[in-house]
């Protein structure tokens, strides 16, 4: 997966740090969303941030805005990759930062829809130019801009499906994309508490 | 009902409504409209000091003496940075201090302007919170807020950053009873009936073992207090960490001592061999466990910690209770008395028996010599002469350190004042004119190692300016005592660096700031001299010499277990040395 923010991957350990060797390191690592209301002050993502990149943390992919202009709130979406133990660890460490209302794992509570939008540009002529349009078709990705020898498409939909339509777009002309990292919310009636 | 006023004046109104008595400081440009402020008024004392780093550790000492929250004034730039080291020794320890600091105007922020850094970015790793205000009718709702988050949950250090734009201009002060928080409000009380299943574990229990730390001296004298009552209760044994000792007197039959890496034989054992372990107040803190993979192995544990990212953060337990420890212990006992439950007496007794085997060990004996000051025996002397006072003691970073937690015996929390977690050489010297300012009549002593002291040496001017009667015992072997232990252990003995060549003459240093200077060379005179120390009113650095090799045992080697604890009197250094795996080498 193509990261929209990476931080502290590669050399990052892989367990909660302790001078003295990890209980065990059998543990599989797991890739979980977090969804965490903040109030939208000055510097609150570069502490979220800070915390990850202190910490050794992954980040695969951020997403932030404000979702409530009345109370200031922003919810932060984090996709991360840790084992158990440290997916453990990155909540309670998140919790425990001041401006933080309410975290929430997505992936544990079950049950929620991810989205990602992303706006690819593909150049090419003739032949290509029409197996551009037609792959878009079947993915139902938008035209939004077009000149005589390029596209960009918008395209919203799981990470899995927009990897593919890159993956597609490669050998027609793909010259540039923007991805906005995973949006999520869980399903049914209940909102998440601030 | 609120008043318009300068930011300055806010800032000092709000100090005092807080009820801060003294702040630590340093003045500098972008702090000159608070420092006018401070001249004008006479409710907050300030205390001058030398560098930053000294306010900062005055602060925390301040701080842990009294259970309040410390307050320092710093400058912008320079200033800011140079506090740093102390805002991360208290974040490291749970210390509440606030730190305000000077910024360039609003306007020049971001411009590289004199003397201007990015406080707010270099401290936010370094802070349990920090602020920068931007209009001046923020700043009393942020002043009172930054002593809620200093002082409430796990304690630690807050910045307050002010540009001196919003020092000069008008703002509405609100009161601190107006204030509550929008998202920071720490449990305090634990869940009852996770309590109900730890009481009932440690009624079970067969090899008990309390394990204490810092959170129990944080949550204030209450809770050492239901400590003791709690493990009186109980009858078990008691260990507790470096930053926990006085929580528990030294004196109690129940105490093991300290554990850790320079811990007692006794109490590492029984936190390796016991099968429950009620861990209040500590953190699990890699100087304590050890190798983490062999640590304690046939325990179940229960854990009390106000902090939820302590929990599990190392160590795995078994019943987990988020919330204060003096709210916790109070629980506890309610929940012990109401069952009454029947303890397992024969074999509370056989863990006893073992127990005052391992104790008989004797772990911290050492030979004593006629001709050499022993460092221990120093720090035995300074005790039995100044138990029966009104005594606090810091400490600076090193094997007198060790010692001084192992030799000197705290009866009362509150009285030990040390840089555990972050283990900063030079914190003992500002950090005891930080508890005399608090409590001038003490007797307040900071056990310090020759290279440790020059490192915040210039606070001395301090103490002689504010006539603060610090006595500076300084165990002086002319060498940085634990890097040479280590390099011996570890490296070959190849002494790389550590030996403190052309140190000064520590009693010239005294008198040429104006204080007094003590010089000790002998066993036999030790005791004098201490009393000499102990009766002058006026500040004192007490050179006392010490044997220049010796070590700081028990030990655990990096990268070994509790029960794999070296002993200092019978251990050959190439033995210690082949006890040390490549492993355990590349560890701190």
């Amino acid at each position: 997966m193509d990261a929209t923010a990476k931080q502290g991957s590669g050399t990052a350990p892989q367990q909660p740090a302790s001078a003295y060797f990890m209980e065990s390191r059998k543990q599989a690592p797991e890739t979980h969303i977090l969804c965490v209301l903040v109030d939208n002050e000055p510097g609150v993502l570069a502490r979220v941030i800070g915390l990850f990149a202190g910490r050794g943390y992954n980040i695969e992919s951020l997403t932030v805005s404000e979702t409530s202009h009345e109370k200031h709130v922003s919810r932060i979406t984090i996709v991360t990759t840790g084992t158990p133990n440290v997916l453990e660890q990155i909540r309670a460490q998140l919790e425990r930062l001041v401006p933080v209302h309410s975290v929430a794992d997505l992936t544990v509570i079950g049950n929620s829809v991810e989205r990602e939008l992303a706006l690819v540009k593909v150049t090419g002529k003739g032949e290509k130019r029409v197996e551009a349009l037609r792959l878009a078709e079947a993915f139902r990705a938008r035209v939004i801009d077009a000149t005589t020898e390029s596209f960009i498409f918008e395209l919203t939909g799981k990470v899995d499906k927009i990897e593919q339509f890159i993956q597609l777009m490669i050998p027609v002309g793909l010259v540039e994309v923007s991805r906005t990292g995973i949006a999520a919310i869980s399903r049914g009636p209940e909102a998440m508490k601030l | 009902m609120s008043q318009e006023m300068s930011g300055a004046e806010i800032i000092l109104k709000a100090l005092a409504d807080q009820g801060v008595e003294h702040i630590f400081g340093y003045p500098g440009g972008a702090v000159l409209p608070i420092y006018d402020e401070i001249f004008q008024q006479d409710k907050v004392k300030h205390i001058l000091v030398r560098h930053e780093q000294g306010a900062a550790h005055a602060a925390e000492g301040y701080a842990r003496s009294t259970g309040k929250c410390g307050v320092l004034l710093v400058t912008s730039g320079p200033g800011a940075t140079n506090a740093v080291t102390g805002l991360t020794d208290a974040l490291m320890d749970s210390i509440p201090i606030l730190c305000i600091t000077g910024q360039v105007p609003t306007h020049l922020v971001g411009s590289d302007a004199f003397q201007e850094c990015d406080t707010v970015g270099i401290t936010r790793p370094c802070t349990k919170h920090n602020y920068l205000v931007k209009d001046a009718n923020d700043l009393a709702r942020v002043m009172h807020e930054a002593f809620y988050v200093a002082t409430h949950g796990r304690p630690g250090p807050v910045v307050v950053d002010i540009p001196k734009d919003v020092q000069f201009a008008k703002g509405k002060y609100i009161g601190p009873a107006n204030i509550q928080h929008k998202t920071y409000r720490p449990r305090v009380k634990g869940d009852l009936a996770t309590i109900r299943e730890a009481v009932e574990l440690m009624a079970q229990a067969k090899r008990p073992i309390f394990y204490t730390g810092g959170g129990v001296i944080n949550s204030g004298r209450k809770a050492s207090n239901l400590l003791r009552e709690l493990v009186r209760l109980t009858g078990f044994p008691i260990t507790s960490t470096l930053m926990g000792l006085g929580a528990y007197p030294a004196s109690d039959r129940q105490w093991l001592g300290m554990l850790g890496m320079h811990g007692t034989y006794e109490a590492n054992l029984a936190m390796h061999e016991c099968d429950v372990m009620i861990n209040i107040g500590a953190r699990f803190d890699d100087r304590i466990t050890g190798r983490i993979d062999q640590f304690s192995p046939h325990s179940r544990r229960i854990h009390v910690d106000i902090d939820p990212a302590s929990i599990n953060k190392t160590v795995r337990v078994d019943i987990p209770i988020i919330g204060d420890c003096g709210h916790v212990i109070e629980d506890m006992i309610a929940i012990w008395k109401d069952r009454q439950p029947a303890l397992d007496k024969a074999a509370l007794e056989a863990w006893w028996g073992r127990i005052r085997k391992w104790q008989a060990r004797d772990c911290l004996r050492y030979r004593k010599n006629k001709d050499i000051i022993m460092p221990q025996y120093a720090i035995e002397r300074l005790y039995a002469l100044t138990k029966d006072r009104n005594t606090y003691i810091t400490t600076e970073v090193g094997q007198h350190q060790m010692w001084a937690a192992q030799f000197y015996r705290f009866e009362e929390p509150n009285r030990w004042m040390t840089s555990g977690g972050l283990g900063t050489m030079g914190y003992g010297l500002p950090a005891s004119v930080g508890v005399q300012v608090a409590h001038p009549d003490a007797l307040v002593i900071d056990i310090a190692g020759d290279a440790s002291v020059l490192m915040t040496m210039q606070e001395m001017s301090t103490a002689v300016q504010h006539r603060l009667p610090i006595k500076i015992f300084i165990l002086n072997n002319q060498y940085m005592g634990m890097v040479r232990q280590w390099q011996q252990l570890l490296h070959g003995n190849r002494l790389s660096e550590s030996y403190m060549d052309s140190l000064p003459d520590f009693v010239k240093l005294a008198e040429a700031y104006g204080c007094v200077g003590i010089k000790c060379e002998k066993p036999s005179e030790l005791d004098d001299a201490i009393k000499k120390m102990i009766s002058v009113d006026r500040p004192v650095i007490f050179d006392c010499r010490v044997a220049s090799l010796a070590n700081c045992f028990p030990m655990i080697p990096s990268g070994k277990a509790h029960h794999e604890m070296l002993l200092g009197d019978d251990v050959p250094d190439e033995e210690i040395e082949q006890s040390v795996s490549a492993e355990g080498r590349v560890l701190v």
